[in-house]
């Protein structure tokens, strides 16, 4: 009897009945897409976090640069000169490949062994970043530059005489890593695309990973030689970085980077993996006591500093998007309430004769109750479809998301400068002002909008939440009538 | 057999607060059919619906069967209602989206009567009220004696002890009135009924053993109508101490 009077009742008010449940689709369709969208954005600031530096990373480390130490430019040449003695004459042709260091103040390695004892660490790996820089040509011959300084780069202080279109530079950014830290690090988030990554014995090898777009760009591919500071390599493998990747064109093991930067026993960032996530901020605080001039940065401190239409959609999704959802979806309940009401008091002869038949209260709002579950099924299945529909539809209609991360950044590693510092310093004429500004990076994120199984069990309890909520005023107004009206009320 | 004692109704229309009853004492006893008769908005359909449970006096008791509906629980009065009195209608009230059978199944919904029985119940009862072929049928599918047929199938289908009825036949044609009334007339002779009916209709009138007369909120009943009918037990006076029938006027206060 419940399920025929449910039907047949339901059958009758058909159009008011879909109205209902359409309300609540679109209301739940929407909390689906929104969230959907929501998670996406999410994963895609993971994305782009991971990708700049490691999976497992929660804390990095660097620190900034000593003021007046190197040159007037802010970063260090120690490059072992090739031609060592005598400056090279006028017109000579020359050659000269060297690793040099960016804005970044240089760590001890020692720190890293420090920072690993810290409570609560679970990994930690250090890196050196550096741009290698290779120049070649003639020496001009009204030359003016400062013995052993590459200060003016390809400008070259502007000197006449042999004119600096004689002189081929070109730089591309290396990283020195951690070759026995799997779980944290640059390396951590790149997937090997073909050959192989480093092993813990190759410490002290002449091997490198190259990011695959640059082995595309330059022919170069497992097997091949390269040139590094002084020293030549062979790669091992290529690294497909995800999404936009970082600006790390080499790899090599770290020991091999600090001596051919001349920077042994030092690193300029560390990488740092908790032991959970609500361990973050008390490693941070342990860190900073230890290392009071490093700069530690916390994956959530670094969000923050991402801009760009991610942060945008971000803030899109996570405020206007869930406003719009909750708003839509608290009309849709009052429309569903209001009309099971308006329905229920059209129906006063009839409860009321049910009544006056002997059914109870109970029983009645029951059947109230139950026809609004019945249309808040039918709404929440259409809102799962209509929410599938609406998150497609954002993952087809949003354009690829840029995610700007550290304006102030100067160092053309996955590292972070710390503000300030000292990027403004380059010259842009310079390769190694190109090199930083290449730093200031946009990475480009498509996004997913993931529809998971909790967002539907979500859509679910609302579906029931909003037929129950509708039933509830509804039943209310049903139990409330007087048995009387039944007779009372002659239509 | 109910009781009446002192029952007063006044409820809020509005601002205004209307004296319904004020003050009904009287006696029905089993089987009796009384007809209520009186002027619209003089309290006819208020009585019925305190001598149905539907409605409870503002004051006085209304006894049914041992028990003041004024002073049982929803619950109980409820009880009562399902088990013990029948209601028609005068616009029938049937459930427009249940046919006939459904209709009647319904009332025995709250006794928890269920599947083949309660459907094998229901039909028996249409096939009593004369509408054995029409089982299927939705209450927009029937005329207005049909309908009125099912209402009453479905007031008795639960063998109450009582039938209450609003107007009967005031939705109805004078053909399908008679109909109505012949087979009112049949069941109450053939179940034992207490049959109340609130009527203008002056032929079911006749045909009671005493005709109440509503009159500002009072009931004044007559005892003896001369109609078809003799009461089957004297309806003595609730008050003892009652000079009796007047043979002058009809109409005494009750």
């Amino acid at each position: 009897m419940f399920v025929t009077y449910l039907v047949r009742e339901l059958r009758r008010r058909m159009r008011q009945a879909c109205f209902i449940a359409l309300g609540l689709a679109v209301g739940i369709g929407l909390v689906i897409t929104v969230t959907a969208a929501s998670a996406g954005v999410k994963n895609a600031q993971s994305t782009v976090l991971h990708s700049l530096y490691g999976v497992g990373t929660d804390i990095t480390v660097t620190t900034a640069p000593s003021q007046g130490s190197g040159s007037p430019f802010g970063f260090r040449i120690r490059g072992r000169a090739p031609a060592s003695g005598a400056r090279p004459k006028a017109g000579q042709k020359f050659s000269r490949d060297v690793l040099v260091t960016g804005a970044l103040g240089t760590l001890k390695s020692s720190s890293v062994t420090t920072i690993a004892q810290t409570q609560n660490v679970t990994a930690t790996a250090g890196a050196l970043s550096a741009t290698d820089l290779s120049i070649s040509g003639k020496v001009p011959t009204t030359s003016n530059s400062n013995g052993g300084g590459f200060g003016g780069g390809g400008g070259s202080g502007g000197g006449g005489g042999g004119g600096p279109t004689s002189i081929k530079t070109s730089t591309f950014a290396v990283l020195g890593v951690d070759t026995g830290a799997g779980r944290v690090g640059p390396l951590s988030s790149d997937k090997i695309a073909s050959g192989r990554t480093f092993t813990a014995a190759e410490a002290n090898s002449d091997v490198a990973l190259l990011d695959a777009n640059y082995a595309k760009q330059h022919k170069l591919a497992t097997g091949s030689k390269i040139t590094v500071g002084s020293a030549t390599f062979t790669v091992i493998g290529t690294v497909a970085e995800p999404q936009g990747g970082t600006t790390t064109d080499v790899y090599i093991p770290l020991r091999r980077a600090q001596s051919l930067a001349g920077m042994s026993g030092e690193v300029n960032t560390i990488y740092v993996a908790a032991a959970s996530a609500t361990d973050i901020s008390a490693v941070q605080q342990a860190i900073k006591a230890q290392l009071p001039k490093a700069t530690v940065t916390t994956s959530s401190d670094l969000a923050s500093q991402v801009t760009g239409s991610l942060s945008n959609a971000s803030s899109l999704a996570g405020t206007l998007g869930k406003w719009l959802a909750i708003a839509v979806l608290i009309a849709a309940f009052a429309m569903a309430s209001l009309l099971t009401m308006a329905a229920v008091s059209r129906r006063v002869r009839e409860f009321g004769t049910l009544k006056a038949l002997g059914w109870r209260s109970r029983r009645i709002v029951g059947q109230v109750m139950g026809e609004t579950l019945v249309i808040g099924v039918v709404g929440g299945a259409a809102g799962i479809v209509l929410g599938f529909a609406g998150a497609a539809l954002v993952k087809a209609l949003v354009p690829p998301l840029s995610a700007t991360l550290g304006q102030t950044q100067g160092s053309a590693s996955p590292g972070f400068g710390p503000p300030g510092g000292g990027a403004g310093r380059f010259g842009g004429g310079s390769p190694l002002g190109r090199a930083a500004n290449d730093a200031a990076k946009t990475i480009l994120v498509h996004l997913d909008t993931p529809v998971t199984v909790s967002i539907i069990v979500l859509a679910v309890v609302l579906a029931l939440a909003g037929g129950l909520i509708a039933g509830m005023f509804g039943g209310w107004r049903a139990a409330r009538l007087r048995p009387a009206a039944a007779l009372a009320q002659v239509q | 057999m109910y009781q009446l004692t002192g029952v007063t109704k006044t409820y809020k229309k509005g601002r205004d607060t209307v004296q319904a009853l004020r003050g009904v004492d009287v006696t029905i006893p089993d089987r009796e059919w009384l007809a209520i008769q009186g002027p619209t908005g003089h309290g006819k359909s208020t009585l019925l619906q305190i001598l149905g449970g539907l409605d409870r006096p503002t004051s006085g008791s209304a006894v049914f069967d041992g028990k003041d509906l004024a002073a049982l629980r929803e619950g109980q009065v409820t009880k009562v209602r399902a088990t013990s009195i029948g209601f028609i209608f005068q616009t029938f009230n049937l459930i427009p989206t249940l046919s006939a059978q459904e209709n009647v199944e319904a009332a025995l919904v709250p006794l928890h009567i269920h599947g083949t029985q309660r459907r094998a119940w229901a039909a028996q009862s249409l096939v009593d009220v004369g509408l054995g072929d029409r089982l299927r049928h939705l209450p927009s599918e029937l005329s207005g004696g049909q309908q009125q047929r099912v209402a009453i199938a479905r007031a008795l289908v639960k063998k109450p002890t009582v039938l209450l009825a609003d107007e009967p036949t005031g939705n109805l044609d004078e053909g399908t009135r008679d109909e109505i009334i012949a087979l009112l007339e049949k069941l109450w002779k053939d179940l034992g009924l207490t049959l109340i009916v609130v009527t203008h209709d002056s032929s079911i009138a006749r045909r009671a053993q005493r005709v109440g007369q509503m009159r500002d909120g009072r009931l004044l009943i007559r005892q003896d109508t001369g109609g078809a009918h003799q009461a089957v037990v004297p309806a003595g006076p609730a008050n003892p101490a009652d000079p009796g029938p007047q043979p002058t006027d009809p109409w005494q206060p009750s």
